[in-house]
């Protein structure tokens, strides 16, 4: 017995130890193999941040040394001899100039058989995409000023995309973005505005990706594009909406606006709907009153003018019948009366308000007549079924109150008949 | 007028003589000559079980039309109410009455018993009364559990899926009593026709046997006098019961028509949102609140007590407090022999008082069961 459990006390004690080394063993080779990374420690200050970055880098994750980026043989150096580890003999390339970054990084990024290795489905048209863009066009001219891949990626401590504490994460986006073109100094000379990020905050889709952290919201690169450049530079600014606004899109691609814009030389839906910072649309955008954006181009009495009366009319009407209904419907609903159907049908009538608005893209009274009409149809029946609750609430009241009556009529009766019997058959 | 009366008389008389001469109607006509019920300041109470009966009644009443449109199926349950409160001629009425009078019901029964406790109406020779009436109880406590998810809309679905969890707690036979109540490993349209099936077959029929044989034996035995009075007099004074209390009787239960009328016309019971197995449990789920006691008791007992689990304590405690309750005209031996004794009157004050303070605490600090 104490034998059996001397073996198994050093039978332990073996395996204990056996993993210890093990693990000393490991943490020495990856020293031992990659003398980049003690020659960086050991020199210490400035030169050893990109190997304290690299540790959480998504590229020393999937694998990759400082030498698969940077080139040189870092066992060479295993001796001591930190120059024959950076020797350009063996591919040493050092610090990329920073006009070539974009091409040291599409080494790999743009090349789909290596790519594929780590993840099948990952683009590789960064590169070709970027060359078109502003970014891309100016740096390959010289100007050190604009954009490369470590900008907004990092350097050193890349993330990949999906991690929130990305740098390119959707919520950060913006702020990324920010860092240059918020800064007025580093702008400087380009002749565009820097109050992009401030509006951007202030706007409808920066309320939603910022501050409610809804990530189906578009950031800046959803818009402009991610490596490639959208606008400035796209055929249609419709188009660029249209991506996620894709019935307002097609309908004002079919519109009278769509020509007169072009000729005019109007930027599409940004010259209603402003750009950067675009607020929740209103339907006072269709009105004669100060809110209003058709009569800023269309006179009074203009065809113009009178189709933006005629289809706020419209809307307005729809959206005053649905109030009505909406508040007649609660009322009874409050009143305890079962009104669900009632309100399945403003929410149909709702879904036909959304509807016209969008319909207002198409210009036409017609069109927007032909789908509130349906709207107006759902408001009124539900209208009418929440009257018909409240005077079945007023039935139910009535009813109550003669049952009421006819009840205490016959406790009373009983009452009476109690004290003649209690006069008749007293208690013993 | 006179002339009218006397011929309705002879004609009952003709019709009692018709089914006399054919069966043998003595014990009821002994009942209805003889039978007495004591007078006293505590005879107000022995109205409750009257009442208790009055719901009940309704309760099956309200029942048989609700089956008339009622469909026991996941997908067409919440529907049916739903139909049965919009569209069927005074269906949200039957509906709303047989809500509200299921919870009258179960509140007058919870009166009568603790009436009954207190005025040790359970005493020899009544020990079967109070056990056939204490089985009435949990019977009545089954028909709120299991009507409580036949309109099948989300609070119902959630309390029924914590509540049938309890019953897993239970040593040994746990695991097989959720499965058999639950028709599977989770609460899904099974659950549902099979607590149709309890509430509308089973439950009915094992009330009708018990409940007959609970009133036979209180005509038989006639109302039980409490010690108190029996010490301070004799024999208190009586009335008739036949009509003197069975029109008092009546007047309560016109009186509980009408209470009951006005609350369902003035607070419609609510049929809420359909059941979708699906979503997470939604804020201020809570049974039945005759139930709320117990799940309030279970949330406090700690995770372990000693080396037991806090809610398999729970469950096991309340198991023998049933059985306790049960087995009171047994286990109080004083009140058999007539003697004074508060014991019983003190833990009946705390039991009491515990269902309250629990009830209280549960629905004034809002929390998710």
């Amino acid at each position: 017995m104490r034998l059996r459990r001397f073996t198994y006390l050093n039978t332990s004690l073996l395996l204990l130890w056996a993993g210890f080394v093990y693990a000393q063993a490991e943490s020495q080779t990856q020293d031992e193999v990659n003398s980049c990374i003690s020659c960086h420690l050991e020199v210490g200050d400035e030169l050893a941040d990109p190997v304290e970055g690299m540790k959480e880098d998504v590229h020393t994750r999937q694998g990759l040394s400082c030498a698969d980026c940077h080139g040189g043989d870092p066992k060479a150096g295993l001796d001591g001899d930190m120059e024959a580890s950076m020797d350009p003999g063996k591919g040493y390339i050092g610090i990329p100039k920073r006009t070539d970054i974009p091409q040291f990084c599409g080494r790999c990024h743009s090349n789909p058989n290596y790519m594929r290795r780590f993840n099948p489905r990952v683009a590789t048209d960064q590169l070709d995409r970027y060359r078109t863009s502003v970014h891309g066009q100016r740096l390959a001219k010289g100007d050190t000023k604009v954009a490369t891949c470590i900008d907004c990626h990092g350097v050193h401590g890349v993330r990949g995309a999906k991690d929130s504490r990305s740098s390119v994460y959707p919520l950060n986006i913006p702020e990324t973005c920010g860092k240059c073109h918020a800064d007025a100094e580093h702008m400087e000379g380009y002749n565009i505005p820097t109050d992009q990020s401030e509006k951007y905050k202030t706007s409808v889709h920066g309320i939603a990706l910022l501050e409610k952290g809804d990530q189906a919201a578009p950031a800046c690169n959803d818009c402009h594009g991610n490596h490639g450049a959208s606008p400035p530079g796209a055929p249609s600014v419709a188009f660029i909406c249209g991506q996620c606004h894709l019935n307002n899109s097609e309908l004002f691609l079919k519109s009278p606006h769509r020509v007169a814009f072009d000729e005019m030389g109007l930027p599409e839906c940004e010259t209603c709907h402003g750009n950067h910072g675009i607020q929740h649309p209103s339907d006072q955008m269709l009105s004669t009153g100060d809110s209003g954006v058709c009569i800023e181009c269309h006179e009074e009495d203009s065809k113009g003018y009178i189709t933006a009366v005629a289809m706020h009319q419209q809307i307005i009407s729809l959206e005053n019948s649905i109030q009505l209904a909406d508040s007649v419907v609660s009322k009874a609903e409050r009143a305890g009366m079962q009104v669900s159907e009632s309100k399945f049908q403003l929410h149909d009538a709702d879904d036909a308000l959304i509807k016209s608005r969008t319909m207002v893209h198409s210009l036409s009274v017609t069109k927007i007549q032909e789908v509130s009409k349906t709207g107006l149809d759902l408001a009124e029946g539900a209208l009418q079924a929440g009257y018909a609750a409240l005077d079945e609430v007023q039935f139910r009241r009535k009813g109550l109150s003669i049952s009421l009556i006819f009840i205490l009529f016959l406790a009373f009766g009983v009452y009476l008949k109690i004290r003649e019997v209690d006069q008749k058959h007293p208690p013993k | 007028m006179k002339k009218n009366n006397a011929s309705d008389e002879s004609r009952g008389q003709r019709m009692m003589a018709w089914v006399s001469e054919r069966y043998d109607l003595s014990a009821i006509e002994y009942l209805i000559k003889k039978k007495e019920v004591p007078i006293h300041k505590h005879s107000i109470w022995y109205y409750f079980g009257g009442i208790t009966l009055f719901f009940f009644m309704v309760q099956v009443g309200t029942g048989i039309l609700l089956l008339l449109y009622y469909r026991p199926t996941a997908e067409a349950a919440f529907e049916s109410v739903q139909f049965i409160m919009t569209e069927v001629r005074f269906g949200w009425l039957i509906r709303s009455v047989h809500s509200w009078a299921a919870n009258l019901m179960v509140f007058a029964a919870f009166i009568h018993l603790f009436s009954v406790f207190f005025m040790k109406s359970y005493r020899r020779p009544r020990e079967l009364t109070w056990v056939s009436g204490v089985f009435l109880l949990l019977l009545a406590m089954g028909f709120g559990f299991s009507g409580y998810l036949l309109p099948w809309n989300e609070l119902a679905f959630f309390a029924t899926k914590v509540g049938t969890e309890i019953v897993a707690v239970v040593p040994v036979i746990g695991g097989f009593l959720l499965k058999f109540l639950r028709g599977g490993e989770d609460v899904t349209g099974a659950t549902l026709t099979r607590f149709f099936g309890f509430h509308v077959a089973v439950l009915p029929m094992i009330t009708t046997l018990l409940l007959t044989f609970h009133l036979w034996v209180i005509q038989k035995q006639g109302m039980s006098t409490p010690p108190s009075i029996e010490r301070k007099q004799q024999k208190p004074k009586s009335m008739p019961f036949v009509p003197n209390f069975l029109l008092r009787d009546l007047l309560g239960w016109i009186l509980a028509l009408g209470a009951l009328a006005a609350i369902a016309a003035i607070f419609p019971w609510e049929l809420g949102v359909k059941a979708d197995p699906f979503a997470p449990a939604p804020a201020g789920i809570r049974p039945e609140w005759f139930f709320v006691f117990m799940f309030q008791t279970l949330k406090v007992i700690p995770a372990k007590v000693l080396f037991m689990d806090g809610e398999v304590l729970g469950v096991l405690g309340f198991g023998l407090a049933g059985l306790a309750l049960i087995l009171v005209p047994f286990l109080d031996k004083k009140a058999a022999l007539g003697q004074k004794g508060k014991l019983f009157t003190i833990a009946g004050i705390v039991a009491l008082l515990f269902i309250i303070i629990m009830t209280l605490i549960s629905y004034t600090m809002p929390q998710n069961f």
